[in-house]
């Protein structure tokens, strides 16, 4: 079984203006199907208002859908029942970090999950050690939110999600609102933990350097998967992708932009040693 | 720097008082605030003088930090004395001019500024010795009883501790805020009282805006994460009595026997001892 199956979801908003008339209906998922497996790392990719964040939402409980269904592990989502046991399978990190941090220590934060599901004491502590070391912040534990920076805040919030054990984590533009550095951390923090806790993760951002290590990429554009499959497939379509006002990464635009002019650079270069191969390769075959 | 404000002033130490139950504290706060009220007398004054200087000693807090909280109260102190040094009825001590100083009204503006001072340094010694958190959780569980008649005990708790939470994030707003407007040639320092309130103005209302959408991103992420309220709910720390805490208990029992005592016995006894000699 998938982990997430979204089958035919459309979600519409009513537009209204400021007398509270309707003005209009605003499709913001239009028609997506996709399943994500137990493990693995996906991202969806889309400019603003390309419905990615309305999509995670669904993923999570915290939207339903207007038609189609969204099933968490086997759960329909729109079962009131299922709500807590969705919330709990599939965590959920948002974009501002200051607006997700409830507690006024490191530790207090990430117990606070743990504490609404009604854990023991002694487990939720248990818990809130594993989840921050987890995410590197075990050192910060007694300290105030305040006085951590972004990229540390964004991976307090990731490990209060964690403490809550669950099998699939949805990013919401995590790193929209970090500085590079910050933006790195959380990046190494998130591809961790796919790759040692083996929590599927689902990464939905605008950066392009971020989905570069996802197993599936998801291309957003109006409510619509316009493009899917591995980050080199995805990359490999440069024109497209500038089309959907989306920035590729630098490497690969200049192996593009090579390409274009007639160097046998392969297509869908995506880090700086897969492109110095290449061009030394191609180098050897020019000479 | 802004963000290092924190309400009330926690004075971080390794003592006995920081390590009671916030519960201890608070309801040692109530008793002596109560206690200044029902002792009498210069007697009674003396034991509330002696707890509170053993419970600031024990805390290992320095006293200056109580006599800051004081400062806040110099003018309201001043104002009662005035007012009771010279309109209180009785036998007159002084003259000036119209005024008049009895010998009843200076012995209640002494009595009214002990009390006053003692009540400022007791309950800022609780502020100083337990973190607004450990407040909550203790008012939180002393509350508790109230559940049955239908008061959202555990909801008030939770907003007081998220109020707490966010008052650092809004003040680096205001600040932020204030930066804006004042690049764009807003003028918060000249003018009358009425027309600085209105240079407000353009600050609140985007502060009200951004302080709405952090409540509603901050209902999402907790619902996330599962909150639904108080019941079924587990606590990370919760509260225990441990020996030091009933042993606390058992101190101030002493003291409100001790206090109401002497403010009763003592003059007898002095007064019995006077007509012996």
């Amino acid at each position: 079984m998938d982990i997430i199956n979204i089958k035919d979801l459309i979600f519409e908003y009513i537009r209204r203006d400021e007398e509270g008339n309707v003005e209009g209906v605003t499709t913001a998922v239009d028609d997506v199907s996709l399943d994500v497996k137990q493990g693995d790392f996906v991202a969806i990719l889309g400019h603003n208002g390309s419905g990615k964040s309305t999509l995670a939402k669904h993923m999570n409980a915290i939207l339903y859908p207007t038609e189609g269904t969204v099933w968490v592990d086997g759960k329909d989502t729109q079962k009131d029942e299922y709500v807590w046991d969705i919330r709990q399978t599939a965590g959920m990190v948002f974009q501002n970090p200051d607006n997700q941090i409830i507690g006024q220590i490191v530790e207090e934060d990430v117990g606070f999950g743990p504490e609404n599901m009604g854990v023991p004491t002694e487990e939720i502590w248990e818990r809130v050690e594993e989840s921050l070391k987890a995410v590197g912040m075990y050192e910060f534990r007694k300290f105030s939110p305040n006085k951590l920076s972004g990229g540390q805040k964004q991976r307090v919030s990731i490990a209060g999600v964690i403490a809550m054990h669950p099998k699939c984590i949805i990013l919401d533009e995590p790193t929209a609102m970090l500085d590079p550095k910050g933006r790195k951390e959380v990046i190494r923090a998130v591809r961790a933990l796919n790759d040692v806790e083996r929590i599927t993760v689902i990464l939905i951002t605008h950066y392009m350097e971020e989905v570069i290590y996802a197993d599936k990429v998801y291309v957003m554009d109006k409510g619509k998967v316009t493009l899917q499959g591995t980050p080199r497939e995805v990359f490999s379509e440069v024109e497209r992708l500038k089309e959907l006002r989306l920035d590729v990464p630098q490497v690969t635009l200049l192996a593009h932009e090579l390409r274009k002019e007639g160097f046998p650079i392969p297509k869908g270069i995506l880090t700086k040693e897969e492109f110095r191969e290449a061009l030394d390769s191609c180098i050897k075959e020019m000479l | 720097m802004l963000r290092d404000i924190t309400l009330g002033q926690y004075y971080q130490a390794d003592s006995v008082i920081h390590k009671l139950d916030p519960r201890v504290k608070l309801g040692t706060t109530i008793i002596f605030i109560i206690s200044l009220f029902v002792f009498q007398g210069a007697w009674g004054y003396a034991v509330a003088a002696l707890f509170l200087a053993l419970v600031i000693k024990l805390s290992k807090v320095p006293f200056q930090f109580m006599v800051k909280g004081m400062k806040a109260i110099v003018f309201l102190l001043l104002i009662t004395v005035i007012f009771n040094l010279f309109l209180t009825p009785g036998e007159p001590l002084v003259t000036v001019w119209k005024l008049t100083i009895t010998k009843e009204g200076l012995r209640m503006a002494v009595f009214l500024s002990i009390r006053l001072g003692f009540l400022i340094i007791g309950s800022s010694v609780m502020t100083l010795t337990t973190t607004p958190n450990q407040l909550t959780d203790g008012l939180e569980k002393m509350l508790k009883p109230l559940n049955k008649i239908k008061v959202p005990v555990h909801e008030i708790a939770m907003m007081m501790s998220i109020a707490l939470r966010f008052i650092p994030i809004l003040m680096e707003e205001t600040d932020k805020i204030m930066k804006a407007q004042l690049a764009r040639c807003a003028d918060f320092e000249s003018g009358n009282l009425i027309k600085k309130a209105k240079s407000l103005v353009p600050l609140l209302v985007p502060l009200f805006i951004s302080a709405f959408r952090r409540a509603n991103d901050l209902a999402m992420a907790m619902e996330a994460r599962c909150y639904r309220g108080g019941d079924n709910r587990t606590k990370m720390k919760p509260l225990h009595y441990e020996k030091r805490d009933y042993i606390a208990y058992a101190i101030v029992a002493c003291y409100v026997i001790l206090g109401i005592a002497a403010g009763k016995l003592m003059p007898l006894l002095v007064s019995g001892i006077i007509q012996l000699v």
